[in-house]
């Protein structure tokens, strides 16, 4: 289980965004976070992946806290995909950074071969959103976290690559968080809904 | 037939003919007999190495992303853009504003309001009043140095200070940003403040013309929503957007035609009624787009999602 127990945060000292916020995901769930623009999504993202560290509180993935070597057993995929990758490597070196990558899943994203020779300011937003999956999928995370990820994708594109997760997770078993402001997919998504 | 019964009698062609391979929506306009931004014929490629040769003898070749694409924007009209992702829509943005890679190789005509312009051209109605504005897809458009009010009042070429500052004040007022975002740099902002921020810049000008590439990723509904209406109240005006996005659903909310993208070029050019229905659709691959929507099945490979075109 992934579990965030009595967490405060907030970038400015006196004004937290969240007091003794509690909020857990089970193997195997999709749990969908829902609040307004500004409201800290992407921030309690970052502490469950382990980008922040809680004023207080404490996340735990398996009872244990996250692992500060090795791959992070809980993967985030942003939202701004052109800020998540290195401007100057090519792709076949990012997507190195996982490791790894197993057979089948670039054809599964739609990953050209010829885009792993390229650098980033040479592929669209939603090709480098692909990379940015893969990556995380490549490191074999047991949860991922999913901030907008197929936003900057085409409504087919979009259902492929949801498609592909959803068969992911149930080989995996790996559970989810996901962000999303079209209400159509959350209800296509979602196994429960968390509202901040 | 019943959008064609609706358009007759329109504009100096008379009728829903099409003309400029395609055909007007019910608010489309020509004022003084002149499109406000027709592309026809534009075609961009990169020059790039091949990538397996030796170091030093690597030879150069072009890789053509648009291929022979025309598309038009009338006064008073939204037209939105769909289409595959890496089709190039963000490269037709890009061409119009006149920001070309130094890479790039681009031919083709672009006329905004009458006038055919050049890169020289392109770069004086940028972001001038009567001119261009974008509002660019990526947050990294952003000074990261400066605060974003400041920014956003930088971006009005007119009145004095005080008036850009009252002007910048209301439009983040109008967008729920207060008064202390204004003091924020970039990196403090959220996904969808950034992007509201992204916003008031392109409002701030007084231009003929936006071009909002994926302007609503990250915001929640009614924001989006809000940001489409000032699109639609803009047009109303008599200005024209170009609103280049993946949410078709939204995207039907306001936008008076469809142009659907795929591989570099238009496929088809639609009034927003007939995404009611596949049925009504001409291209397979809007058809397919159609199905792939969350609202209507999900689905990945209806008919023919993978034609040529």
């Amino acid at each position: 289980m992934l579990e965030a127990r009595d967490i405060s945060f907030g970038y400015v000292k006196g004004e937290p965004l969240y007091e003794g916020f509690s909020f857990s995901v089970e193997p195997g769930e999709r749990v969908a976070l829902v609040a307004p623009s500004g409201f800290g999504k992407t921030t309690l993202c970052r502490l469950l992946a382990g980008y922040e560290a809680p004023w207080s509180g404490e996340v735990l993935c398996g009872d244990a806290p996250l692992p500060t070597v090795g791959p992070c057993p809980v993967q985030l995929i942003g939202q701004h995909p052109e800020l998540a990758v290195d401007p100057r490597l090519r792709m076949e070196k990012t997507l190195a950074e996982a490791g790894e990558v197993p057979d089948g899943l670039l054809d599964a994203l739609g990953i050209r071969s010829e885009w792993l020779r390229r650098y980033p300011h040479e592929l669209s937003g939603g090709e480098l959103q692909r990379f940015c999956i893969a990556r995380a999928i490549a490191s074999r995370p047991r949860y991922l976290i999913a901030d907008e990820v197929s936003t900057m994708l085409d409504a087919l594109t979009q259902a492929q690559i949801w498609h592909f997760l959803l068969d992911w997770q149930a080989d995996s078993g790996a559970g989810m968080v996901l962000v999303t402001h079209s209400p159509a997919l959350l209800d296509r998504l979602a196994t429960h809904v968390v509202s901040l | 037939m019943q959008q064609r019964d609706r358009l007759a009698g329109h504009g100096p062609h008379g009728n829903a003919e099409k003309h400029h391979r395609h055909r007007h929506g019910p608010t489309s306009r020509h004022d003084q007999g002149h499109h406000l931004l027709q592309v026809s014929n534009l075609s961009v490629g990169f020059r790039m190495y091949d990538v397996d040769a030796p170091f030093l003898s690597a030879e150069q070749h072009m890789v053509n992303v648009i291929d022979d694409l025309g598309i038009s924007v009338h006064s008073g009209e939204i037209i939105a853009v769909v289409g595959a992702s890496g089709s190039g829509k963000t490269l037709l943005a890009d061409s119009v504003m006149g920001l070309f890679e130094p890479n790039a190789a681009v031919y083709g005509e672009v006329w905004f309001d009458g006038q055919r312009m050049d890169a020289e051209a392109l770069s004086a109605v940028r972001g001038r009043a009567g001119g261009i504005s974008l509002v660019p897809q990526s947050v990294s458009h952003l000074d990261p140095l400066m605060r974003v009010g400041k920014q956003v009042e930088g971006f009005g070429k007119q009145g004095s200070r005080e008036e850009r500052r009252a002007k910048r004040r209301a439009l983040f007022e109008r967008y729920g940003l207060g008064e202390d975002v204004a003091q924020l740099y970039p990196h403090e902002l959220s996904g969808g403040m950034a992007r509201r921020v992204l916003l008031c810049c392109a409002l701030m000008d007084d231009p003929k013309l936006i071009i909002a590439d994926e302007p609503t990723p990250g915001l929640d509904l009614d924001l989006a929503v809000a940001a489409l209406d000032d699109f639609r109240a803009f047009s109303d005006e008599g200005g024209g957007v170009l609103l280049i996005t993946h949410d078709i659903e939204l995207a039907l909310r306001v936008a008076d035609r469809v142009a659907v993208f795929k591989d570099g070029t238009v496929v088809e050019e639609t009034a927003v009624a007939n995404f009611a229905s596949p049925d009504l659709l001409e291209h397979p691959f809007s058809r397919a787009l159609w199905h792939a929507l969350p609202e209507h099945g999900f689905d990945v490979t209806p008919d023919g999602g993978d034609a040529p075109c």
